[in-house]
């Protein structure tokens, strides 16, 4: 899995500008799914048909990352850029941005301790190597991403993205180890998560699923003078209750902490303060969906340094596939 | 001119009715059907040429402007107002206005300078602060007039300013009267798909006409029109104009409620290229329009928007080029035409 990880952080796929990403998770899944499709707003959704008889269960990872979006180009032909998603200042100065033809800027603050005292996007610029304006001018409007290489320390990994590529890595691996199910899945990797659970929303109302799951990462608490949560790397799955924009529906909670317990899967409750996944529009989608959703802890999300627990992305895809091996009563 | 009647009408968001019957008379004997929903959204079909299927589009621009409403009548005949959608306190002092289905007119208030300090003028009065003065006396007399709930938009009468040059106008409610003008000029061709020409209500209360539209139509793909921010005046740093004057429409790539299609992106930038029509590229991440609700109905929309560039929106007065007005309407009407065969190649 931790190539699979590799392939999947490293590739570029800002929201609203999928394709490559798309295309790489495409490739992985053709072959094990029964049906393929991509909807208008660029969801790729990959169905398993099982025996019969049991639900229509869409599962939902975005493949979507944050990124910036170039907003001005300036007489010199510095870049000025807009935030895609929810970004922290702090951790840009200085960092690398790429775009989808594979060029490369940089990200540096005017004046540094000023940039210190008030992180503004404002107060960033990008240089991209140009000399002129007109070498620079084909950027605006053009989004990007970050660049950062995944980096394999073990037990734990780093890379940035993986919110939510570590979820696409735990449907598609979910996917291929799915031998027999009753149900209808449907593995959907969604768009524009980042900039309000876009492509969630509609991926759904498509669908139209009788539960829906989506799998994401969720902080962690178990850093150095973190935030008081209980989540914390290594201590398997998290098993959304509430976070900010969605009380799971307590049925699916209850079936993944039953399948968690019967199958001797470890796994953590997660109640998170701040902060949504696409459970929360699948949730709201046609007149409602039972939804819930299981996360993978992560330290340091939103920034080029995420980090995971490989172990606990494995019992992510032992927790699923149980779940979906047995049919499913709420 | 049509631009001209659409910005002198009455139209806050949830009283679009003027607006609706303006265009209904413009539209009526160039379309093939018209009909107001329950929100209040006029929409306009024009059947297509060719072979069935035929794509089916909506083109939306919304009717409403921002205004005021009418909370309180105080014991003075004064009334007491909130605001209709997004507008800045520091523009209403001394502005006048028209309250209700009379078109009443009435001035918001101003204290006279004589009697402020020179430190209450560094501060700006907040709206619950402010009344609008319709000449009463007495809260009965204003009664008689005046209901809670009556409606207020500012008193602006459309006007050229410049004949060569960039043909600059100026009026109210550009934000979106521009791009209802446009969008109803459209009405002139006839395309190679079937177009659904959706006038929105209540956009600039939070997307709401166009979110039911867009649920109805169903459309394959949908194109907002608008009167965008142009903010082009001199700055000390070269940082950036959001959009500016007489540089042609302006293309929308990423404002706070959507993310455009970038196939629809490129089919605007090409017909642009294709017919010498300057376009320039609206500045990302800022702003939002009916594009947010329609490109998240039912299980999605391919959407773009594109606007007239307007200095001075969400203000009593607003000013546009007409050049950059004559231009979207010759970039939609030839995007229109070339929409069916580029969207064909576009599958993923």
């Amino acid at each position: 899995m931790k190539d699979l990880m590799k392939r999947l952080t490293e590739a570029y796929g800002p929201s609203g500008d999928e394709e490559q990403i798309r295309d790489l998770i495409r490739a992985e899944v053709e072959s094990l799914a029964d049906e393929l499709r991509v909807d208008t707003l660029g969801n790729l959704i990959a169905a398993k048909k099982g025996q019969g008889g049991g639900k229509r269960v869409m599962l939902a990872a975005h493949m979507d990352e944050i990124g910036l979006i170039i907003s001005y180009v300036d007489e010199k032909g510095f870049l000025r850029a807009q935030p895609i998603g929810g970004l922290d200042l702090t951790t840009l100065a200085g960092g690398r941005i790429v775009f989808s033809d594979g060029a490369v800027g940089v990200i540096a603050p005017e004046n540094r301790e000023d940039f210190r005292k008030e992180p503004e996007l404002s107060k960033l610029y990008i240089d991209v190597g140009a000399t002129s304006y007109d070498e620079a001018k084909g950027r605006l409007g053009q989004p990007a991403g970050f660049l950062r290489p995944f980096v394999d320390l073990g037990k734990r990994v780093v890379a940035k993205a993986f919110d939510d590529r570590i979820g696409c890595v735990v449907l598609i691996e979910t996917l291929r180890r799915l031998q027999d199910t009753p149900h209808e899945v449907y593995f959907v990797f969604s768009v524009q998560e980042e900039v309000g659970l876009r492509g969630a929303r509609t991926g759904a109302y498509g669908v139209d699923p009788e539960i829906g799951i989506a799998v994401d990462i969720t902080a962690s608490g178990d850093t150095p003078e973190a935030r008081k949560m209980a989540m914390k790397l290594g201590a398997g799955p998290c098993i959304k209750v509430r976070d900010s924009g969605m009380l799971a529906h307590p049925g699916v909670k209850d079936l993944l902490i039953e399948t968690a317990e019967a199958r001797e899967i470890p796994y953590q409750l997660e109640v998170l303060a701040a902060g949504s996944t696409d459970a929360a529009a699948i949730q709201l989608s046609r007149s409602g969906v039972p939804a819930g959703c299981v996360s993978v802890a992560c330290r340091y999300y939103h920034t080029p340094s995420e980090m995971v627990d490989v172990d606990d992305v494995e019992n992510t895809v032992r927790l699923l596939v149980a779940l979906l091996e047995e049919p499913i009563e709420l | 001119m049509l631009l001209e009647q659409l910005s002198n009408a009455f139209g806050p968001s949830g009283d679009e009715g003027e607006v609706r019957r303006i265009l209904a008379r413009a539209l009526r004997d160039k379309v093939d059907d018209l009909r107001t929903d329950a929100l209040g959204n006029l929409v306009a079909f024009k059947q297509g040429t060719g072979p069935e299927p035929r794509l089916k589009v909506m083109v939306d621009a919304h009717t409403d402007e921002i205004g005021l409403m009418v909370t309180r009548i105080e014991k003075n005949g004064l009334l007491g107002f909130r605001a209709v959608g997004g507008i800045d306190d520091r523009l209403l002092l001394a502005k006048r206005v028209v309250v209700g289905s009379e078109r009443l007119p009435g001035v918001i208030l101003a204290p006279p300078i004589h009697l402020s300090k020179p430190e209450q003028r560094q501060n700006v009065i907040k709206i619950d602060q402010l009344a609008i003065d319709i000449g009463a006396s007495s809260a009965d007399e204003a009664k008689k007039l005046v209901s809670i709930g009556d409606y207020v938009a500012f008193d602006t009468q459309f006007e050229s300013l410049s004949t060569d040059g960039l043909r600059t106008v100026k009026g109210k409610a550009f934000d979106d009267r521009a791009g209802c003008a446009v969008a109803a000029l459209l009405a002139e061709e006839t395309y190679p798909l079937d177009l659904y020409l959706s006038f929105s209500a209540q956009e600039e209360v939070g997307l709401r006409g166009a979110r039911v539209a867009a649920y109805r139509i169903e459309p394959d793909v949908a194109i907002a029109l608008e009167g965008t921010v142009c903010d082009d005046l001199p700055k000390k740093k070269d940082v950036s104009p959001t959009t500016r004057l007489g540089h042609g429409p302006a293309i929308s790539v990423m404002d706070r409620t959507f993310i455009a299609d970038r196939r629809l992106v490129k089919l605007l930038v090409d017909t642009a290229e294709a017919n010498g029509i300057p376009y320039q590229y609206r500045q990302p991440g800022v702003g939002g329009t009916d594009a947010g609700a329609i490109h998240l109905a039912r299980a999605g929309v391919p959407a773009v928007a594109v606007a007239v560039p307007c200095r001075y929106i969400h203000a009593p007065v607003s000013m546009l080029s007409l050049d950059d007005f004559d231009r979207l309407v010759a970039l939609m009407k030839a995007a229109l035409q070339a929409l069916p065969e580029y969207w064909k190649k576009q599958a993923r």
